[in-house]
């Protein structure tokens, strides 16, 4: 216990590379898919690690407990998901770490990693270390390095991840055997897990042709197509992803016979990169950083190229459109400077949304969150007097907001949606 | 064939009503209206059971089912459901064909249908209240019957203005109001034009209310006065102005026509089966309840029992008595005293309204009981706290006026010597203070938004027909408390809707309605984590506290046993006694009892024109001619201040930048608002223009009336106010023609190197591209609002020119120059804003004079921002410095446990450091409501300070125009720091 090793800086505690053999990571789970993937891959690098799958009424109540009430709502959750999870009493306190990403933009985000240390404090584990995954050099940890190649993977995993998503969500619910499409995606994630262990799966070649096979093994799904209404979800990264803040949104649209669409994570990922592209093109900068993150863009583009090539090629499936396109659709919306939060790619996606036909949106954000009132809401009266049939509907969620008020918003929003759905099939 | 049907049935299940129309051949021939009192399901069983026996007759119906508690009962009989506002659109396109927006108020809900052009619905969020429930809380407040209100409000003369965001917003608008002498007459239409503020403001969102509008809805069937607003407001006519027969009924025969459009008839003796058989579903709480059995009921009566008070009767006692009032926000308390803290007269008032004659009953009454005791007694003393401080005092000629923080630690004091820790739960307002030392440590009052406490609990029950104690009462034993959250009332009444929906008893609701009450208090104003974070030795009171089932719940959220006074509701007043007695001058000033007989008062409203606030002065005349003014922001009207200081640095701020611009130009004119990060960046933007040759014209001043002109484009009704000002702003410069009209988008702030990163926050930094989406401009006028970085000079001139060329014919020298003398204007701004505080600093500490750093964001400087709370403490004899002019070492990187990389908000741990070093120097925090950045910043201000052991005080700011509350923070922390001066324990720091 008196190894522990602080940070001269701001005294916070660095995970060493002793504690990589020693502690239990524990990481909040945003993405199910994807993040199953990610601790997959962790696990082959070593850390022994776990994904936060618990639910229930204690972990807001320990996030009421420990951060500030008017902190946004995802903070509140991961604070509240780690510090009950280091209550229940399954993990060593002495001997377990916690994961949480930090973007650096300026949003209150990049503020979480800070405010989960406060909370620890206050709740008794100050023992407790905390790694920042990050891709700006924000905090360093000899014992969690984020090779070039363990980039790489992850990145690989966040694809996979968007794949496995996609191919679900347009398969599930015209399945004629409930069920084909979860256990396929199961399968996949195996499949994965042990591709990573022998070091392959992560290299171009590797997934292309990865991403061919399993746009085959759903395309032999057998499915009934029956046309459904179409919900799209965007909004703040966790609520729009974590069914423990959207109070299982994508669930709850599914019961009420909706097909749903999620747009995936890797535009969020150019998005980031290409953020510091615009940032140089319109304040000025270093013009070797710019080629840097050029190059990485491309890098990240060209995959995502090889990934809706392999959708289209199936016929069955409808692919994304491809970054740059959203961003030229959005140009007349919204500037390309806005990138704290979601910046202008909320907006994007739910242009991207409306063209592609799904033009019922649920745009979910944490209570008072700050991008979204530019963003979000404060982008839909442009949308839809461009796009009169977009029906979009803004669902705040925080600990206060109840499961009955948002659903019923919703409901408003699928009855215009199943009224125009009729008129159309009528027609 | 057989299935065919004549019947049509429509089932609107609200959050308290219950209502249903039974059609054949579509006419009405059933129809109920009835409050259900949470029993939702046994009153639809009820009602359903009684259609299909007295009207059905065993032949199938069409039937829908509807409303924000009809999901539920949808999903347990399996009859269809239609969501309510979906209904109403169906309803509407019926009767009325060519109706445009439909406008429905119902208890609790308020919705705008927009139905030309794109459909578009609207329904008040998470965090909305002024609707009927709000209206009858208000009624309630102003202690009439509503359709004596509604009366009244047709008769009114003047509108005050009332918050229209959320129903406990207004509460805090009214009460001071009332307190201050208001005519009931004026307030009823005020608080109706209140609720058609929020409509148009909140609701339409940014959508203009045009053409047919129809008006749906209780309320609006009720009230001729409101229907008077909406009509007045939305400039409607007859024709224009649909209020349509059996309105209240609209939604379920929205739902009767849905039900034959979309659905089979159903038999409905199956459905009844259904719900009948459906479980009651347990509510999935893991809350104790509060007592277990009577036998932990009696022990706990017991012990709280044990803390006594001796009483003495009038007429046995001789000597002087010390008179208390505690006027407060609800409730009136009087209390007499003897020379031995015995209570000799003690009274508990609901307000109803008005103040004064309450007061002055109680006075005649008390003389009339000395005069009956042969006039042995004396009153030798007296003071009076609480909202309406300064109108009693003024009335009654009493002694002293004090703050309620310094009386009820008077009153604490007395049942326990050595109490750390006071929590006061009142109508509703919540006060705690830390106790440190003998003196008040710190200070947390609720902020507007949670003002969850008593009166919500009154609300409650009288809607659902219980008296306050009996309704709490019924929670004592309840088996599983329902878990409803520790947010403000209206999020309060939405988990109230979700567990009726789930079938908690009415029991379970109770108490799970005590420990919110109680959870609000701890976690949304105390921030406790555990009784330690508390004190030891907690009293409690208020009336609140009377009801044993919040005293339990709150014992049992802390952990700890606490004492509830036996007058718990009277401590205000028993501090305002022995404060009376303890600062007894040789003959009281109260009035006598022939001033009594002679009594008058009367009230009168103007607009003060003295200066640019124009603030609506509410006047109080008695006989004696004394003159009691309420309403003003500064002290004209205040007799006793005359100490006013000579620096007021948020003034100084404001009027220098408002005189920046020259006035001339020889090109074009350009427009500025002034808003956000103009009050900081306005001197290089106005330099830079200037020397490009360009007129600087600025938006005018922030009022509330600027505000309401651009409030029909507000797309996020939960952004911060500053933010929602500049829609009122951008409408100015339109309005005046100018034909550019300059607000850049901005990421990035000056860098002013004492954080990490130098950003503006995202509504800051991106507020423009709201603008651009939700303002219409003129033809000829262009907005721009490119996004723009400043912080770096030789990147800015490139860029400027870039920008600028697109828009006008300008070469790059004339750039390079605009833009040196931009930055050097800027340099030059600072550099005096430094010496104003270095000025202030010096002549402060010569003079022995407080200094208070309001410490908050450029913007709130403004007036209408700040809502005069600079001028408030200058008042008071404190010199006021922003957090701008007090860091001396920009530059300087401050270390924080936070990422530090905003540049105003750098800039706030840095004047928190700052403070430390200055012993007559200490901080408030401004925080506007709605600012997500502040949820962390607060938190560090105030471990900056507290750790080097200073006060901290936040004020939280709104739209609220009102100052009550403020005042008593301040008067709070200025009592405080004078009990630390005094009691020199506090070893000067030295840094």
């Amino acid at each position: 216990m008196n190894q522990q090793k602080h940070c001269k800086k701001h005294g916070r505690i660095i995970f060493t590379k002793a504690m990589k053999k020693t502690h239990k990571l524990l990481m909040p789970n945003m993405l199910p898919i994807h993040f199953e993937l990610i601790k997959n891959i962790l696990r082959q690098e070593g850390y022994d690690c776990d994904l936060l799958k618990s639910s229930g009424s204690n972990i807001v109540k320990m996030g009421l407990e420990n951060v500030h009430n008017d902190t946004c709502y995802p903070c509140l959750l991961v604070v509240g998901q780690f510090i009950d999870a280091l209550e229940s009493g399954k993990y060593d306190k002495n001997k377990t770490a916690l994961l949480i990403t930090q973007t650096g933009g300026g949003c209150r985000a990049s503020n979480y990693i800070h405010l989960l240390r406060k909370a620890l404090k206050r709740a008794g584990y100050p023992q407790v270390p905390v790694i920042s995954v990050n891709l700006s050099g924000l905090e360093k940890n000899p014992g969690f390095k984020l090779s070039f190649r363990l980039i790489k993977k992850l990145a690989s995993a966040l694809m996979y991840g968007d794949m496995l998503m996609l191919l679900e969500n347009q398969t599930k619910p015209h399945e004629q055997n409930k069920g084909d499409a979860e256990k396929l995606t199961s399968h996949w994630i195996k499949k994965m897990a042990s591709q990573y262990k022998n070091s392959t799966g992560f290299g171009k070649k590797i997934m292309s042709e990865n991403f061919e096979k399993i746009v085959k093994d759903y395309s032999e799904i057998k499915i009934k197509k029956t046309p459904k209404v179409k919900v799209g979800i965007v909004g703040e990264i966790y609520v729009k992803y974590s069914p423990l803040a959207n109070n299982n949104l994508q669930k709850f649209l599914e019961d009420e016979g909706v097909e749903v669409v999620v747009p995936g994570i890797m535009d969020f990922i150019i998005f980031k990169v290409d953020n510091r592209i615009v940032d140089i093109d319109i304040y000025g900068g270093s013009k070797i950083k710019r080629l840097v993150c050029v190059l990485f863009k491309k890098y990240l583009e060209n995959i995502q190229n090889i990934f809706i090539q392999a959708i289209k090629k199936s016929g069955r499936f409808s692919p994304p459109s491809p970054f740059e396109k959203i961003k030229a659709d959005v140009g007349p919306y919204i500037g390309y400077g806005a990138k704290m939060g979601e910046g202008w790619l909320l907006t994007a996606e739910m242009i991207e949304l409306i063209k592609s036909k799904t033009e019922n949106i649920v745009c979910a954000q944490p209570f008072g969150c700050l991008p979204n009132h530019i963003v979000g809401k404060g982008m839909v009266r442009a949308i839809t007097k461009e796009n009169p049939n977009a029906n979009i509907v803004c669902v705040d969620y925080d600990p206060g907001a109840t499961r009955v008020n948002q659903e019923n918003r919703i409901k408003l929003m699928l009855s215009t949606a199943k009224e125009r759905f009729n008129e159309k099939s009528h027609t | 064939m057989l299935e065919k049907t004549n019947f049509k049935i429509g089932l609107d299940v609200g959050s308290t009503t219950i209502k249903c129309v039974v059609l054949k051949d579509d006419e009405i021939i059933f129809k109920s209206y009835q409050r259900h009192k949470a029993m939702v399901k046994e009153k639809s069983i009820e009602l359903l059971t009684k259609i299909y026996d007295e009207i059905l007759k065993n032949s199938k119906a069409h039937i829908a089912i509807t409303g924000s508690s009809g999901m539920g009962i949808s999903k347990d009989s399996g009859l269809k459901f239609v969501q309510e506002v979906y209904a109403t659109k169906i309803a509407a396109q019926k009767s009325h064909s060519d109706v445009d927006v439909i406008i429905e108020l119902g208890g609790e809900d308020a919705k705008i249908l927009f139905l030309s052009g794109a459909v578009e619905v609207r329904m008040n969020g998470s965090c909305a209240g002024g609707t009927g429930a709000f209206i009858d809380q208000m009624a309630i407040l102003l202690g009439t019957s509503l359709q004596e209100f509604d009366k009244l409000s047709l008769n009114y003369e003047k509108l005050y203005t009332i918050a229209s965001r959320c129903g406990v917003f207004a509460k805090s608008d009214v009460q001071p109001l009332i307190n201050q002498g208001a005519q009931k007459k004026d307030l009823a239409a005020s608080i109706f034009q209140a609720v058609v503020n929020q409509t148009i403001g909140g609701l339409a969102q940014g959508r203009e209310i045009t053409g047919k509008v129809m008006f749906l809805g209780g309320p609006l069937t009720f009230f001729k006065g409101l229907r008077e607003r909406f009509v007045d407001s939305l400039n409607l006519t007859e024709e224009t102005a649909i209020f349509p027969k059996d309105s209240e009924y609209f939604v379920a025969l929205g739902a009767a026509e849905y039900s034959k459009q979309t659905a089979d008839p159903v038999d409905l003796s199956a459905a009844i089966e259904n719900l009948k058989k459906a479980k009651q579903m347990k509510s999935n709480s893991n809350l104790r309840p509060l007592f277990k059995n009577k036998d932990e009921y009696e022990k706990f009566l017991n012990r709280q029992n044990k803390i006594d008070i001796s009483f003495k009767d009038i007429s046995e006692y001789t000597g002087n008595a010390y008179l208390g009032i505690d006027a407060g926000s609800t409730t009136t308390k009087i209390v007499l005293i003897t020379e031995d803290n015995e209570m000799l007269y003690s009274k508990y008032i609901s307000n109803e309204g008005e103040i004064i004659p309450i007061i002055l009953e109680s006075l005649k009454e008390i003389y009339s009981k000395i005069y009956e005791s042969s006039e042995k007694i004396k009153i030798a003393s007296s003071a009076v706290t609480g909202y309406g401080e300064s109108l009693i005092k003024n009335a009654f000629s009493l002694d002293h006026g004090i703050v309620e923080t310094v009386a009820h630690f008077a009153a604490a004091k007395y049942f326990l010597p050595d109490v750390d820790f006071i929590i006061d739960i009142g109508g509703q307002d919540i006060k705690c203070f830390k106790l440190k030392m003998g003196a008040i440590d710190s200070i947390m009052l609720n902020e507007a938004c949670s003002s969850g406490c008593g009166s919500f609990l009154e609300t409650f029950a009288t809607a659902l027909g219980y008296s306050v104690s009996e309704f709490a009462n019924k929670g004592l034993f309840a088996k599983s408390p329902v878990d409803l959250g520790s947010r403000c009332t209206v999020f309060m009444n939405s988990s109230v809707k979700q567990a009726q929906k789930d079938g908690a008893t009415i029991e379970d609701i109770s108490a799970g309605l005590s420990i919110s009450i109680v959870k609000n208090a701890i976690y949304k104003v105390i921030r406790a984590k555990s009784p330690k974070d508390l004190g030891e030795k907690i009293v409690v009171q208020g009336g609140t506290f009377l009801n044993d089932a919040v005293l339990r719940a709150f014992e049992q959220e802390l952990g700890v046993d606490v004492i509830r006074t036996p007058i718990s509701g009277l401590m205000g007043a028993y501090g305002c006694a022995l404060y009376a007695k303890s600062h007894a001058s040789k003959k009281s000033s109260i009035a006598t009892p022939n001033e009594l007989q002679n009594f008058s008062h009367t009230v009168t409203s103007t607009t003060c024109k003295n200066c640019p606030n124009n603030c609506r002065l509410t006047i109080n005349r008695f006989k004696d001619n004394n003159i009691f003014v309420s309403g003003n922001k500064c002290d004209r009207y205040n007799n006793s201040s005359s100490s006013k200081t000579k620096y007021n640095m948020v003034e100084y701020i404001y009027n220098k930048l408002i005189n920046l611009p020259k006035k001339f130009g020889k090109r074009k004119r350009i427009g500025i608002p002034m808003v956000l990060n103009m009050y900081e960046n306005l001197p290089f933007w106005t330099a830079f223009f200037e020397n490009l040759g360009f007129e600087v014209l600025l938006s005018p001043r922030s009022s509330r009336d600027l505000y309401i002109t651009g409030q029909h484009t507000i797309p996020s009704d939960t952004v911060c106010y500053p933010a929602k000002l500049v829609h009122g702003h951008i409408e100015a410069l339109v309005k005046m023609g100018v034909e550019w009209i300059f607000y850049p988008c901005m990421t990035y702030n000056f860098n002013e190197h004492c954080g990490d990163n130098h950003y503006n926050c995202p509504v800051v930094a991106y507020y423009p591209e709201i603008i651009k989406s939700n303002v219409k401009l003129f033809p000829n006028q262009t907005l721009i609002m490119d996004y723009i970085g400043i912080d770096r000079p030789e990147f800015f001139e490139k860029f400027a020119f870039k920008i600028f060329s697109k828009y006008f014919d300008i070469d790059k020298k004339s750039i390079k120059k605009a833009t040196s003398a931009a930055y050097d204007e800027y340099k030059k701004y600072k550099q005096d804003l430094k010496n104003y505080a270095y000025k202030a600093i010096k002549h402060s500490s010569e003079n022995n004079i407080n200094i208070i750093v309001l410490a908050g964001r450029p913007y709130h400087v403004d007036p209408e921002i700040n809502h005069g709370i600079d001028k408030l403490i200058s008042s008071y004899g404190v010199s006021v410095l922003t957090s701008s002019g007090v860091v001396s070492d920009i530059g300087q990187k401050v270390e924080t446990n936070v990422l530090n990389q905003w540049t105003y908000h750098a800039r706030l741990y840095a004047a928190a450091h700052e403070v430390l070093k200055h012993k007559n120097m200490n901080l408030i925090q401004l925080v506007s409501f709605g600012c997500g950045v502040d949820a962390i910043t607060t938190d560090e201000v105030r471990e900056i300070l507290e750790s080097n052991n200073k006060l901290y005080t936040q004020i939280k700011i709104d739209e609220i125009d009102n100052l009550g509350a403020t005042k008593i923070r301040i008067r709070s922390l200025l009592a405080a720091i004078e009990e630390r001066n005094n009691s020199e324990k506090i070893q000067p720091i030295d840094k």
